[in-house]
């Protein structure tokens, strides 16, 4: 029996296929293979002799057929692994192409700046950009006359023959957005009012259309040193920089009394500008107390209420922040500056997870 | 604005530095844009002595000096004629920067002789145009700062000159007076009492000036006077020097005088060569056509209305924007008729716009001077002319009345802290106030005449800060209008705007933003580019109407980027577009391009070239992130910018398009240079409808434990039947067990013959309450294929 168990283990370990491996097993185990005959046998036999070779029959048969099992799987697995080798790929083909779309600076940055004022309670305010000189210029206290509204630029739309009323403009600033949010709301109020201005005026550094961001506080006590306060929370938490400094400059503009030109802490470094750090300052805005005559314009009555107002401009703030060197680059659509300078579709800025990555 | 140091000093007395000075201006709100300081470019060069000049060895025109200096005696090789033992010379010697000939000096050889240094001309350090030889002193010791020498010999060439920029608040400080009040107040040195000369007349003044009616409310004061026999010429060095120090050419001391009186007190002074004028002069308002050469040589018509000064030859003087040509001053005058007068601001912005003359005089009338400086400016301005010129003074004649300017506001100190946030004592606001000329009465604050801005109480608020300084303001907190968790602030209509711009992002399109104006041409491809949406006054024939929709700038992008070589683009913009010239006829667009084809080649074949159903998918995805119904109608005849049979509409019935999407016609990709394909979509996010919110709470999900059956169904069609209205047929065979139909394909010509097609689709049936057997599933089909036919005259396919 012990020879007979020897034989067939070499046999099954030598067999070489599936084919060799099933002769086998009909040549041990079969009906008619070795083994199966030995067992017939059995009944021939006394109980006493059968006693002891019955069991060890059977197990030498459960023996043969685990072995033919266990050589199956190997033999298996051996033809897969060749198959696979054989399924060699060159895995440093390109995948398969897929576009990979961006988000241009200025919408980017505009979500950045509104991140940062709804957390301070401001909404988002829109208005048309023709407007009526009235909104752009008087109800902001720039009568006529005033040499405002020739430094400004102004493009006008045209007027059909017989049409006297004053031509309507492009909106030179996004502040008559200022009037048609405290006419449709009155006081308090909190806005800021992003979008498209127009100033008849290309070169280096300017461009006919370019986008500016108003902000508007309007309530009971409000001073322009909460005014210096929101922004330079503001500037800290849109240039990712603790403690940014500003600095503000008495200036003039005909909507807001005080008024003040505001300032960054800034250097200059190996001509790399960093903001936040050094001596030197850089212009950003222009901002101010509402003057009465606006609040009254729209309705508000300035006995009762007071606040600031401030207006940037975003795409010069993209610039800052990214070190985007050319203004005119933003509206020119070319393709190398959308992929260098965008922004990947899902970093949407957040506060809780920042607003760069 | 423009004014040099020294120029300053004379109304100011200050021992503060240009530093200081400059400082203080800018944060007084009178922005300092340059400052010019002869001074410290040329700190490094001093005075010294030619012990010996000889005659180099091996050149006729140069001479070895030895030059004594505050270090030694240096060895110079000069080749100017004037070179010579004895003079006293200005020596740049190795390492200083000469800025004439932007050269650093260096040791060097000149032909074999060492030389270390130079002396300078005047030209070379950039004081004058003198260049014939190099400088000889008068005085000056050797080794001192020739800085210094000239400080005391000829202070001009070294006095700082400071350009300011003047907000048009400011008329006041365009007058280096009014500049010095400003730093006077916030403490910078004392302003200097104004001298009132007083020059009586000895005989009445022959030219008699009249206002006429019409022209009463432009003119308000008119003062004159002749001053005979002077002799006109070159005004003096230091009033030369002053004017050219700002960038003002000296003319004749006439003209020059009336150039000093504008920058020195802002009153603009016109003088008429009164042998040049016949007989009165009247103040009118000029006819319609009338002419004038003006003082710069150059004719101007008038309108009509504007306000002149004539005499009987008709018009001499645009009233306080130039003067005239024929009656203007030149060295042979001997009887000048001096002009001081106020004019209405608001008529002379008018007028000078009118015209297109930006003179100074303008400049400066229409920001508005002091009117209460006009009688006295007369006699401090005929005092300056006698004294330069000779002559004797006419009594002063006078039309019109200086116009009352006395106004006061209340001054509420409280007020000044609650707007500003500063803590500034009354008596410091009193006392800024009055050494800005405000006269106070209790609390009433009474304006000075040269502050036509302050207008109100607000106006005080803004002088206090301002001289306070706003650099000192501290912040201070805002919080928020209500403590806690900050509500969302956005619109629907601006999330709806930020989902549109992600999610195109998202499919691979790259964000431009394009200009609002456009080219007639492109504009009026796409429906626009009428009168109604022309801008008056565009800076170029590129920008000249505002866009009626988004493509064309796409387009005009897509072409920049194929003359570039990128001819694969998917670009995308979400924008205002406007379909009339009225405050709101604006219409929020997104719009997304594709041209080209779907990537580059590559090795797995996936590169084909764009079609329209690329754009569909693309504008179905950014709808239904925008909250668009899954159902839509597709219907045809849109707008002609279109291909005609390839484009359609997304429309919740016939009125409502929620977008256009398509191949863009061959017709407007050739004019507007793009090579094709080109697909597009556009999609207006205003018109979906918002939805009826109630709650966050999403309906039950209910799960079908029953096998969904799929069964396909083949239908021979006319080739002009569209897909959705057989895909919509068999959906409405059985509502409630159809799930879902589904095209898989489409096949046209070959087998099913000439005008038709195949279109193949996939039926899912859902059943709910018991699984179907081949007898439920065998009726619904026979329905399917009913309700196909019925809707089409499709068939099944064979």
């Amino acid at each position: 029996m012990e020879d007979l168990r020897k034989k067939y283990l070499d046999l099954i370990g030598a067999a070489s296929d599936e084919g060799a491996l099933e002769s086998l097993r009909v040549q041990a185990v079969g009906k008619k293979g070795e083994i199966s005959l030995k067992m017939r046998e059995l009944g021939k036999m006394s109980p006493e002799e059968r006693q002891t070779a019955g069991p060890s029959l059977n197990a030498l048969k459960d023996e043969i057929n685990t072995a033919l099992a266990a050589k199956k799987a190997a033999l298996g697995d051996a033809a897969l692994n060749e198959r696979l080798q054989a399924e060699w790929l060159d895995v440093t083909l390109p995948g398969r192409t897929r576009r990979a779309g961006t988000i241009h600076p200025i919408s980017q940055v505009t979500e950045e700046v509104t991140a940062i004022f709804a957390d301070m309670g401001f909404a988002v305010a829109e208005g048309p950009q023709i407007d009526s000189d009235w909104y752009n210029f008087d109800a902001l206290n720039i009568p006529g006359h005033h040499p405002a509204r020739a430094e400004m630029d102004t493009f006008y739309m045209h007027r059909a023959e017989g049409d006297a009323r004053p031509p309507h403009v492009l909106r030179t600033h996004t502040s008559p957005v200022q009037i048609r949010s405290m006419e449709k709301q009155g006081a308090p109020i909190r806005v800021i009012a992003p979008g498209r201005v127009y100033r008849a005026d290309y070169d280096q550094t300017h461009t006919p259309m370019f986008n500016q961001i108003e902000g508007l506080a309007i309530d009971r006590d409000i001073s322009m040193a909460n005014l210096k306060w929101v922004l330079e929370e503001f500037f800290s938490a849109f240039f990712e920089v603790d403690g940014i400094k500003t600095r503000f400059r008495a200036s003039h503009f005909p909507f807001t009394e005080p008024s003040a030109e505001v300032d960054i802490q800034c250097s200059w470094v190996d001509g790399q500008l960093r903001i936040g750090e050094g001596d030197d300052w850089m212009e950003v805005l222009g901002s101010g107390m509402v003057h009465p005559k606006v609040l009254q314009a729209a309705g508000v009555d300035p006995s009762q209420w007071q606040g600031f107002a401030f207006g940037m401009g975003i795409d010069r703030i993209a610039m800052l922040k990214y070190g985007i060197p050319d203004l005119r680059a933003f509206f020119d659509s070319d393709l190398r500056w959308l992929r260098h300078y965008g922004f990947a579709s899902l970093d949407v800025p957040t506060l809780h997870g920042g607003l760069s990555r | 604005m423009k004014f040099t140091l020294s120029w300053l000093k004379d109304h100011l007395d200050t021992t503060a530095s240009v530093d200081e000075i400059t400082d203080a201006l800018t944060d007084l709100g009178l922005e300092v844009e340059g400052v010019e300081n002869p001074a410290e470019r040329l700190s490094a060069f001093t005075i010294g002595k030619v012990l010996r000049a000889e005659k180099h060895p091996d050149a006729d025109k140069l001479r070895v000096c030895t030059v004594q200096t505050d270090t030694g005696e240096s060895q110079i090789i000069c080749g100017a004629p004037n070179a010579r033992e004895g003079i006293t010379v200005v020596v740049a010697k190795p390492g200083t920067y000469v800025p004439g000939i932007d050269t650093t000096i260096q040791v060097g050889k000149i032909r074999g002789i060492e030389s270390h240094g130079m002396m300078c001309s005047e030209r070379e350090m950039e004081l004058s145009e003198e260049h014939d030889g190099i400088i000889e002193l008068p005085s000056g010791k050797i080794g001192q700062r020739f800085t210094d020498w000239l400080a005391q010999n000829d202070p001009a060439k070294v006095d700082p000159v400071i350009e300011i920029a003047i907000t048009p608040n400011r008329p006041d400080a365009l007058g280096v007076h009014g500049i010095a009040r400003d730093l006077a107040a916030r403490g910078l040195g004392t302003l200097k009492p104004l001298k009132a000369e007083s020059v009586p007349g000895t005989y009445p003044c022959p030219v008699a000036v009249t206002i006429e009616d019409d022209a009463k409310d432009g003119c308000h004061v008119f003062a004159g006077r002749l001053l005979r026999g002077v002799k006109n010429g070159p005004s003096p060095k230091w009033l030369q020097d002053r004017l050219r120090a700002i960038g003002l050419r000296p003319i004749s001391a006439l003209v020059d005088v009336t150039n000093f009186f504008t920058y020195d007190r802002n009153r603009p002074l016109h003088v008429f060569d009164a042998d040049k004028v016949a007989g009165r002069l009247r103040i009118h308002r000029a006819h319609e056509g009338a002419t004038l050469t003006g003082l710069d040589e150059k004719e101007y018509a008038f309108h009509g209305g504007e306000v002149v000064i004539s005499d009987d030859n008709g018009i001499e003087s645009i009233a306080g924007i130039m003067g005239g040509l024929a009656t203007g001053c030149t060295e042979e005058t001997v009887n000048v008729f001096l002009e001081a007068a106020v004019w209405d601001h608001v008529q002379i912005a008018h007028a000078g716009r009118g015209l297109k003359i930006n003179s100074d005089a303008r400049y400066r009338n229409e920001r508005g001077i002091d009117p209460a400086y006009n009688r006295q400016a007369v006699e401090d301005a005929a005092a300056m002319i006698l004294s330069l010129c000779g002559g004797e003074a006419s009594e002063v004649t006078v039309a019109g009345v200086a116009p009352h300017t006395d106004r006061a506001y209340r001054l509420d100190p409280a007020r000044v802290v609650s707007l500003v946030g500063m803590d500034i004592p009354e008596a410091e606001q009193r006392a800024t106030l009055e050494a800005l000329g405000f006269r106070l009465e209790g609390d009433m604050a009474h304006v000075p005449s040269w502050r036509p801005d302050v207008m109100g109480e607000a106006d005080l608020v803004e002088e206090v800060a301002r001289i306070a300084s706003l650099t000192k303001l501290e912040g201070k907190p805002m919080p928020r209008a209500r403590a806690g968790v900050p509500k969302p602030i956005l619109s629907p209509m601006q999330r709806r705007e930020q989902a549109a711009r992600r999610t195109s992002a998202a499919l691979g399109y790259n964000e431009c933003v394009t200009y609002s104006f456009i080219d007639a041409e492109a504009a009026a491809l796409f429906g626009g580019g009428d009168d109604a949406t022309m801008l008056a006054n565009p800076i170029s024939s590129e920008m000249s109407h505002m866009r009626p929709d988004l493509l064309p700038g796409l387009l005009r992008a897509a072409a920049r980027n194929q003359a570039r070589g990128f001819m694969d683009l998917a670009l995308f913009e979400v924008g205002q577009a406007f379909f009339g010239g009225e405050p709101g006829e604006q219409r929020l667009q997104v719009a997304g391009l594709l041209v080209g084809r779907t990537g580059p080649k590559d090795v797995h074949g996936g590169s084909r070239p764009v079609d329209l159903f690329d754009a569909k998918a693309d504008a179905e995805a950014v709808l239904a992130a925008i909250g668009a119904p899954a159902k839509m109608q597709v219907l045809r005849e849109g707008p002609e910018w279109w291909h005609p049979g390839r484009h359609g509409r997304f429309c919740l019935g016939p009125k409502k398009v929620l977008g256009v999407f398509g191949e863009l016609h061959p017709k407007v990709l050739r004019a507007l240079d793009v090579k094709g394909p080109a697909v597009a979509f556009t999609l207006f996010p205003e018109e979906v409808p918002l939805p009826r919110k109630s709650g966050s709470t999403r309906a039950a999900l209910t799960l079908a434990d029953l096998q969904p059956v799929e069964r396909d169904f083949a239908f021979v069609v006319d080739a002009d039947v569209q897909a959705l209205d057989v895909v919509n047929a068999a959906a409405g065979a059985d509502k409630a067990l159809i799930e879902s139909v589904r095209i898989f394909d489409e096949f046209i010509g070959g087998s099913v013959g000439e005008g038709k097609k195949s279109l193949a689709v996939t039926v899912r049936m859902q059943p709910v309450e018991k699984t179907l057997t081949e007898k439920d599933i065998e009726a619904v089909a026979a329905k399917i294929v009913e309700k196909v036919g019925k809707a089409t005259g499709g068939t099944l396919r064979g």
